[in-house]
């Protein structure tokens, strides 16, 4: 199966502590991977250096085929990444903010309102700036444009985090649905039993690094 | 990828992200009922300090109209940068896949239409409150264009290195203002001869604001990439 993440004695470095200290993680294409570990573990810190956005200065990390020591760039086109903030631009009406971000990606109207009605946001919010929306209703938000950027590898941190119940099983569907469909997911959450429901594979991380995996049914 | 079509999707990006940036300053209205009444205002409170007196009012009119501007440019560089570091903006940025020469091209247009704004406001201030007359209207125009381009290149640039660091708010200022310094006399030269206050080359002194422009330009697209991935 397709190697999507081949992290090997990854080290990245926070300033100059290490938030990654030699970190292993194979990941094949398809899987739904659960990160776990108390604070400070490194699971945010493995996200954000998978997706490029915390660079790795020693081991091997390479990210869908792409060697992410030499092109962090390149392999951010195909991430999409949802972390504590929602990305959302605070004066923009959700309209606004849902076209900027489909534009970037080359994704057009019916893609917007798909992912719009995937993540259960009706259209009446459409003209209210994001900055007047609930947490759950800014997260959902949030949810749309990852939905629209189509990414090949899911990379969430608390997605669950400000969601109500439905909220929650729509996040839920939605990664069953992108895992089925080829994509990768790797997501980091405190709500063992239900993350455990939508993850086939449990990492343990501790002092940045990977303790222990195993497989969940 | 073909240069050509390297240089079409630079280009649609940094239109993307203008645009975007534009539509933020459409919603929140900061330039036009903040930035600009305030501009307005400094020009007023030059003209209760040099006590009304018509003559000294015009021939520093082109200076004050300069520092009025440079001090709302500051304020809407600021906000440029402040809606990126909001709810983690400036990842999504670089998730994005935008190149950094857009993003930094695209930043400097939006700047350059609001700065364009808040001119066009001063201006009218300048006009009403310091009865300031215009000899060659070409001049201005050109000199108000070169003085805002300038402005832009050069504040987007900074306003990135800025972003980065926790006291940005105070630490913008101290970095752009001794820079933009040299932008401060030619735009104030240009305004004086293009207002007929004196008989200086002022096509001289707007040819040099766009060579700041293009310098500034270069140095922002090769210096972008570094800045955004650090901040």
């Amino acid at each position: 199966m397709t190697c999507v993440i081949g992290f090997e004695g990854a080290v990245a470095l926070m300033g100059r502590f290490p938030a990654l200290a030699g970190a292993d993680l194979m990941v094949s294409a398809g899987e739904r991977v659960l990160l776990q570990g108390p604070n400070g573990a490194g699971k945010t810190s493995l996200l954000r250096a998978v997706a490029g956005l915390l660079p790795v200065v020693a081991g091997t990390a390479e990210v869908l085929g792409q060697d992410l020591r030499a092109d962090r760039r390149g392999v951010r086109r195909h991430v999409g990444m949802l972390g504590h903030d929602n990305h959302l631009y605070a004066d923009l009406w959700v309209r606004d903010h849902m076209r900027f971000r489909a534009a970037a990606v080359g994704a057009d109207a019916q893609e917007v309102a798909r992912a719009m009605e995937l993540v259960e946001l009706p259209s009446r919010l459409w003209r209210v700036p994001t900055r007047r929306l609930s947490a759950g209703q800014r997260r959902r938000v949030a949810l749309a444009a990852l939905v629209v950027r189509r990414p090949r590898l899911w990379l969430l941190d608390e997605p669950h985090a400000g969601l109500d119940a439905r909220g929650r099983d729509v996040l839920d569907n939605l990664l069953l649905e992108a895992s089925s469909a080829g994509a990768t997911v790797v997501f980091a959450s405190h709500e063992v039993e239900r993350a455990q429901a939508v993850a086939d594979r449990v990492v343990d991380l501790g002092g940045g690094r990977v303790v222990g995996d195993r497989r969940v049914a | 990828m073909a240069a050509g079509s390297w240089g079409t999707v630079v280009w649609r990006d940094a239109l993307l992200v203008a645009g975007k940036d534009l539509r933020i300053e459409l919603r929140a209205r900061v330039t036009i009922t903040q930035v600009a009444p305030l501009g307005v205002l400094i020009l007023v409170v030059f003209a209760f300090a040099f006590n009304a007196n018509a003559v000294l009012l015009a021939q520093g009119a082109a200076g004050l109209y300069w520092v009025a501007v440079m001090f709302g440019a500051v304020l809407v560089i600021q906000r440029a940068f402040d809606v990126e570091s909001d709810d983690g903006n400036q990842d999504a940025l670089r998730l994005s896949g935008f190149h950094p020469g857009s993003i930094f091209l695209g930043k400097a247009m939006a700047l350059a239409v609001q700065l364009l704004v808040l001119q066009t406001v001063l201006w009218v201030g300048l006009v009403v409150f310091f009865d300031v007359g215009v000899a060659d209207w070409p001049l201005l125009g050109c000199a108000g264009l070169a003085g805002t381009s300038t402005i832009a290149v050069c504040g987007t640039l900074y306003g990135a290195l800025a972003a980065g660091v926790s006291v940005r708010d105070t630490l913008l200022p101290l970095l752009l203002l001794p820079v933009l310094a040299p932008a401060l006399l030619a735009g104030t030269r240009a305004f004086e001869a293009a207002t007929g206050v004196t008989t200086d080359a002022g096509w001289n002194w707007t040819g040099l604001l766009f060579v700041m422009t293009a310098v500034y330009t270069v140095a922002g697209l090769a210096a972008f990439g570094p800045l955004v991935e650090d901040g």
